[in-house]
C-alpha cells in the first residue's frame, strides 16, 4: 500500500520542524540540557576524599546563604549593573546624537566612540591597567593638580569595582551607539526640520519626538546591556581576580573561581542555578511588563 | 552653526576622552621600555617592541587559531540559524510558537553562565583543548535566529506567494529570495559575530590548555599576567599586535559595517 | 586528523626498531607558571632545545600558563579533561591538592635506582620540604625562591642613613622606611617601603607571620593557624606600615612593586628573589638585598615552583620527563638558571660550582636567599589549597583596604579554613 500523500498542511509541519530541528540540537545540547544538569549537579555536594558525593538538595543553598562571598558577588553584581545599564545607554545616545547631526569631523569622531568596540577586552584591560596604575598612570597624573593623586584605584576596595565598571563603560558605549544611530537615521527627515521651523530647543525636540520613537531601540539595547551586566567579567579576570578583598567579584566571576580554582563542582552548579534564576526574572520582566511597549517585529 | 559650538566642543572632548587610551597604547608600543613611565616628548621611537613580542610568544599561531574559530562559528551559525528562523518565520507547524519562545530563552543565558556543565559536555566528547570545543557551545544562537527571522519576515508575502506560483521549491526560494532580501542582516549580524568570538576570553580561558591552541585573546592574557617586574611597552606592543587585524579591518570597512547596521535595522 | 601524544607513543614504542624510534619523537608538554612576556621563556626554551641535542627521540614543549594560581588551575582542568601533561612545574604548595586528586605520583616511584635515590637527596632540605608527603618525595625543587628584602642604596644615603645597613628588626624597618618618605606638597613622591598585596598576597605575609612566631598549618595540611595571635602580629604590623604612612594605602600591586623599586618609588621593598634579575638590569642606582627583618625570630617562607610528574603519563612519558628534570636540575644548570634568573638554585653542589663562585663574588645580592634558607620554612599548603589560601588572600586584601580588622579579616579566614578542611582532618 502506498502511503498516503501528504497533505500541504502536513508537508509544511514537517518541513518546519526538520528546518528547526539542528538549530534545537545544538542549542538543546549546550543550554537547555546542560541548565537541568546543573540544577540536578546543585542538590548533590561536591565529593572529598573519603567523602563521596550524596544527594542533599539543600546542603548548597545553606552553604550559600551563610557564604559571605555569595553575598558580596550578589551584591557587586547588582551595583555593577545598575552603573553599567543605565551608564553606557546614556552615552551611547549621546554619542549618536553627536555624530548623527552635521558636527565638524563626524567620521573620525564616530571612529574614535566605536574603535574600543572592537578591541578584545583582554587588550582593553591591558591598557587600563597602565592609566589606574599609581604613580605612572593617566588617570593620577591627571587627578594630582587636584590633590587626588597617588590612589591606587584597582587595588582599594571602595574603587576598583568602580575602575572596572568604567572600563566596561568605556568598551561597551560605542557598540550600543550604534543601534541607536541606526534608529535616528531611519527617522524621517521631515521631523527634524519640522524642529528646526518651530525654533523649539534641540534638548527639547529630542525629549519630545525623538526620545519615543527610539523607544524600541532603547529596549532592545537595554535587554543587551542587562545580559553584558551578569557576562563582562574579563577585565575582571585579568585585572583584579575578584579582589581586593572580593570588591570585583560579581557572580559569573565566582562562579569562575569556585568552578575552575577550588574545583568545587556542584557548588558552582548551585550558584549557576542563581544565576539563571536571576536572568530568567530578568527576562520575564523584560518580556511581560517591557514587552507591551516594544514590537518584536 | 553656533549652536553646534558647545555641543561640539562637548562631543570632542568625549571622543579624546574614548580615543585617549589607545593613543596611549600606541605611543607606549613605540617608545623604548625605559620611557613609557616619563612621557618624555622627545622619546626615541623604536619598533622594536614589536619584534620582541612577537618573538615571545606565538602570536602567530594564536592569531590562525582565532581565524579558524570565528570562522567555524561564522559558518555554523549561518547554516544553522538560517533554516531556523526561515521555519519561524514563515512555515506554519505545531509547536512553533511555544518552540520560539523557549529559544528565545537562550538569548538571556549565554553558554558562559554554563561554563561548568559545558566543560564537563566537552570532556565527555574527548574536545577538550581543541578549536572545536571552544565553538561548539555557540553554534545554536538564538540571536542569530532571532535576527534572521526579523529580517525573513520582511520580505513582502506576494513575492513568495509568487515564487511559489512559478514553482520554485523550499530551497530555491530560500536561496534566491529571502537570503539576498536578508542580505544586509547577515553582514551586520556576521559582523557582531566576528568581533564577539575575535574578543571571546573566559570559555576559550578554561577549555585550552596548550599553547598550540589558545586563541589570540588567551595568549595575550597568558603573555601579560605581571608575576615579575611589568614591561610595559613590551605588554602593549602585544596588546596591539593581537588586535590589529581586527580593528585594521574595522577601519578599511567601518563605512559598510555602520551602514549594514542600519539597513539591517530599517528591514 | 591530529597526531595525539598517546597515538605517536603507540608508534613509538610498540615498533622497537631504533629507526622509527628515532623519526618519532616524543613529545612532553611541560607547564610552566611564568607569563610569556618575561625573559625566562628564553631561557626555558633554550633549555628544551638543548636537551633536544642529548636526546633527539625526547621533545620538550613548555606551556606558559600565567601566574602560579593559571597555571594550577589550568593543570587540574586538564587533568579532568583527560589531556594532564605528563610534566608541570606547579607551586609546591599544591602537593596536597594533587595527591588528593590522584593526578601525581611521587618521584620515587619514577626514580627508583640507587643513583636516582642520590639525586633525589642532593637538594636543600627547605626546599624538599613542600613536596614530602607521607614519606614520598612528590615534586623535585626547580624555580624556587624565597622572600627578602631590597633596599635603595642610593636613597638611604641622602636621608643619612647607612646605605650598608639594611634593617635587621621590624622596628628598624619602620624606623628607616619614616626617615626614607619623600613627599612634595601633600604627595608622597617616593615611600619608604612596599610589601605589595596582590598575586600570592599570603605568601609575604606568612613572611612576617613566621618572623611573628606563628607557622600558618600544621604539618599535614589539615590544620590552619590564621587567627593565633603571632598570625594577628604579623598583619597588624603591615597594615599599620600604610597607617604610618610609610607604605601606600590599600592593596599594592605584585607587578608593578619592581617597577616602583627600579623608578625610585619606593626605597625598600618585599618580593621574592626571582625578581633579582628584573631590579639588576633596571635599577640605575645601587641596591642591596637583605633578609627579611625579624620579629621574634627571622623567617621567610619558601616560595615558588616544583617538577611534578602527572600520574597519567604512560611509562615512557614518565622516563623521558626523569631524564628532562634530572638533566636541568644538573649543579651547573641549576647554577646557570639561577644567575639568569634570580631564584635561588636548589642544591648545595650548585653553590660551589666556578660560574656559581665567581658569579656571587661580583654580585653577592645573590647569596642571600641562600643564607635566609635556614630560617626558610614551608610555604603555606594544604589540602583543598586554593579554597583555603584564595579566601585568606581576600582576608587579608581586607584588612588593607582597611574594610575590616586585621583581627576580624583573619577570624572570617579561619572560619573557612575550619569548614574547608575539616572532612580532611576526620577522613
Amino acid at each position: 500500500m502506498a502511503p498516503a500523500p501528504l497533505t500541504q498542511a502536513r508537508r509544511e509541519a514537517l518541513q518546519g520542524w526538520l528546518l528547526v530541528l539542528p538549530a534545537l540540537l545544538f542549542l538543546t545540547a549546550f543550554t537547555y540540557w546542560p541548565t537541568l544538569e546543573t540544577a540536578w549537579a546543585a542538590l548533590h555536594t561536591t565529593p572529598v576524599p573519603g567523602h563521596p558525593s550524596r544527594f542533599a538538595p539543600l546542603a548548597n543553598a545553606v552553604a550559600m546563604a551563610k557564604d559571605p562571598v555569595f553575598w558580596q558577588a550578589l551584591r557587586h553584581n547588582f551595583y555593577y549593573a545598575l552603573a553599567l545599564i543605565p551608564a553606557t545607554m546614556a552615552l551611547a545616545l549621546v554619542m549618536a546624537l553627536a555624530v548623527n547631526g552635521r558636527i565638524p569631523g563626524r567620521a573620525l569622531l564616530r571612529l574614535a566612540y566605536f574603535t574600543p568596540t572592537v578591541l578584545p577586552m583582554i587588550a582593553v584591560a591591558n591598557i587600563w591597567l597602565f592609566f589606574f596604575t599609581p604613580g605612572y598612570g593617566l588617570v593620577d597624573k591627571l587627578l594630582a593638580p587636584f590633590g587626588l593623586g597617588g590612589w591606587n584605584w584597582l587595588g582599594e576596595s571602595s574603587t576598583a569595582l568602580f575602575a572596572v565598571t568604567v572600563i566596561a563603560v568605556w568598551k561597551q558605549a560605542g557598540f550600543y551607539m550604534i543601534f541607536y544611530l541606526a534608529a535616528l537615521q531611519s527617522l524621517p527627515a521631515e521631523l527634524a526640520e519640522a524642529a528646526e521651523l518651530e525654533g523649539s530647543s534641540r534638548l527639547n525636540y529630542v525629549r519630545r519626538v525623538v526620545w519615543p520613537l527610539l523607544m524600541p531601540t532603547t529596549l532592545f539595547i537595554f535587554v543587551n546591556a542587562v545580559i553584558d551586566a551578569f557576562r563582562l567579567v574579563d577585565q575582571i579576570v585579568v585585572l583584579t581576580r575578584g579582589g581586593p578583598d572580593n570588591a570585583t567579584a560579581i557572580l559569573l566571576y565566582y562562579i569562575y573561581q569556585v568552578g575552575f580554582q577550588y574545583f568545587d563542582a556542584h557548588y558552582a552548579s548551585a550558584l549557576t542555578m542563581v544565576l539563571i534564576a536571576l536572568l530568567a526574572l530578568l527576562a520575564w520582566f523584560q518580556f511581560a511588563v517591557l514587552g507591551r511597549r516594544v514590537h518584536y517585529r | 552653526m553656533r549652536r553646534w559650538g558647545l555641543e561640539a566642543l562637548g562631543a570632542w572632548l568625549l571622543g579624546a576622552m574614548w580615543i585617549l587610551p589607545l593613543a596611549w597604547a600606541l605611543w607606549s608600543a613605540i617608545h623604548p621600555p625605559s620611557s613609557t613611565q616619563s612621557f618624555g616628548l622627545f622619546s626615541p621611537l623604536t619598533l622594536r617592541n614589536f619584534a620582541t613580542a612577537w618573538g615571545m610568544a606565538p602570536f602567530g599561531r594564536s592569531m590562525v587559531n582565532t581565524v579558524v574559530l570565528v570562522s567555524i562559528v561564522l559558518a555554523a551559525q549561518f547554516v544553522l540559524c538560517t533554516p531556523a528562523a526561515f521555519a519561524f518565520a514563515r512555515l506554519r507547524f505545531p509547536g512553533r510558537d511555544f518552540v520560539f519562545a523557549i529559544v528565545l530563552v537562550q538569548l538571556m543565558v549565554a553558554p558562559e553562565v554554563l561554563m561548568v556543565e559545558n566543560f564537563r559536555t566537552i570532556g565527555a566528547l574527548d574536545l577538550v583543548n581543541s578549536l572545536f570545543g571552544i565553538a561548539l557551545p555557540y553554534l545554536g544562537s538564538a540571536f542569530g535566529i532571532f535576527l534572521l527571522r526579523q529580517a525573513f519576515r520582511t520580505v513582502p508575502e506576494e513575492l513568495d506567494a509568487a515564487a511559489r506560483i512559478e514553482g520554485l521549491s523550499l530551497r530555491q526560494r530560500l536561496w534566491k529570495l529571502y537570503l539576498p532580501m536578508a542580505r544586509p542582516t547577515y553582514i551586520a549580524y556576521g559582523l557582531v559575530l566576528v568581533s564577539f568570538h575575535w574578543n571571546n576570553f573566559l570559555w576559550p580561558l578554561v577549555i585550552t590548555n596548550s599553547v598550540g591552541i589558545r586563541p589570540i585573546t588567551v595568549q595575550l592574557a597568558m603573555f601579560s599576567t605581571t608575576d615579575q617586574g611589568t614591561n610595559w611597552s613590551i605588554i602593549t606592543a602585544a596588546t596591539l599586535l593581537s588586535t590589529a587585524p581586527l580593528v585594521i579591518a574595522f577601519l578599511l570597512f567601518q563605512r559598510q559595517f555602520v551602514q549594514s547596521f542600519m539597513r539591517a535595522r530599517a528591514q | 586528523m591530529k597526531l595525539t601524544r598517546r597515538s605517536m607513543l603507540a608508534g613509538a614504542t610498540t615498533l622497537a626498531a631504533p629507526a622509527v624510534a628515532r623519526a618519532a619523537t616524543l613529545d612532553i608538554s611541560f607547564f610552566f607558571p611564568i607569563a610569556a612576556s618575561g625573559p625566562i621563556t628564553k631561557i626555558i626554551n633554550g633549555y628544551a632545545q638543548d636537551f633536544a641535542k642529548e636526546r633527539p627521540d625526547v621533545r620538550i614543549k613548555p606551556v606558559y600558563a600565567g601566574s602560579y594560581d593559571d597555571t594550577i588551575a589550568k593543570a587540574i582542568t586538564a587533568f579532568k579533561g583527560g589531556h594532564a601533561p605528563p610534566l608541570a612545574m606547579l607551586g609546591a604548595i599544591q602537593v596536597y591538592t594533587l595527591i588528593d586528586l590522584g593526578a601525581i605520583v611521587p618521584f620515587d616511584e619514577v626514580a627508583t635506582s640507587a643513583e636516582d635515590k642520590a639525586w633525589m637527596n642532593s637538594f636543600f632540605p627547605a626546599f624538599l620540604a613542600n613536596g614530602n608527603v607521607d614519606g614520598h618525595t612528590w615534586s623535585i625543587p626547580f624555580q624556587r625562591s624565597t622572600a627578602v628584602l631590597y633596599w635603595n642604596k642610593a636613597a638611604f644615603k641622602e636621608v643619612g642613613l647607612d646605605p650598608e645597613k639594611p634593617p635587621a628588626s621590624w622596628e628598624e624597618q619602620t624606623a628607616m622606611a619614616k626617615k626614607l618618605v619623600r613627599k612634595s606638597g601633600s604627595e608622597t613622591t617616593r615611600w619608604g617601603i612596599q610589601i605589595p598585596g596582590t598575586g600570592g598576597t599570603y605568601w609575604l605575609y606568612q613572611g612576617l607571620a613566621i618572623e611573628a612566631g606563628q607557622q600558618l598549618m600544621n604539618k599535614n595540611g589539615t590544620e590552619a593557624y590564621f587567627n593565633k595571635p603571632g598570625s594577628v602580629a604579623a598583619l597588624d604590623y603591615w597594615v599599620g606600615l600604610s597607617r604610618q604612612g610609610v607604605q601606600a594605602p590599600g592593596v599594592i600591586d605584585w607587578g608593578v612593586t619592581p617597577n616602583d623599586f627600579i623608578a625610585g618609588r619606593t626605597a625598600m621593598m618585599w618580593t621574592t628573589t626571582g625578581n633579582l634579575t628584573f631590579v639588576r638590569d633596571g635599577a640605575k642606582f645601587p641596591f642591596g638585598v637583605a633578609m627579611l627583618p625579624a620579629d621574634k625570630q627571622r623567617g621567610t617562607p619558601t616560595g615558588g615552583a616544583n617538577f611534578h610528574i602527572f600520574k597519567t603519563a604512560t611509562q615512557a612519558e614518565r622516563e623521558a620527563s626523569l631524564a628532562f628534570v634530572k638533566w636541568v636540575t644538573s649543579p651547573e644548570r641549576a647554577a646557570a638558571w639561577s644567575i639568569a634568573t634570580g631564584y635561588v638554585a636548589t642544591r648545595p653542589d650548585a653553590w660551589a660550582t666556578d660560574v656559581m663562585k665567581k658569579y656571587v663574588a661580583g654580585f653577592p645580592q645573590a647569596q642571600v636567599a641562600r643564607d635566609q634558607l635556614p630560617y626558610a620554612l614551608p610555604e603555606l599548603s594544604t589540602h583543598a589549597n586554593q579554597q583555603v589560601t584564595l579566601p585568606l588572600n581576600s582576608a587579608l586584601q581586607a584588612a588593607l583596604a582597611r574594610s575590616k580588622t586585621p583581627k576580624a579579616a583573619l577570624d572570617e579566614a579561619q572560619a573557612i579554613a575550619d569548614r574547608v578542611l575539616g572532612p580532611y582532618k576526620r577522613g
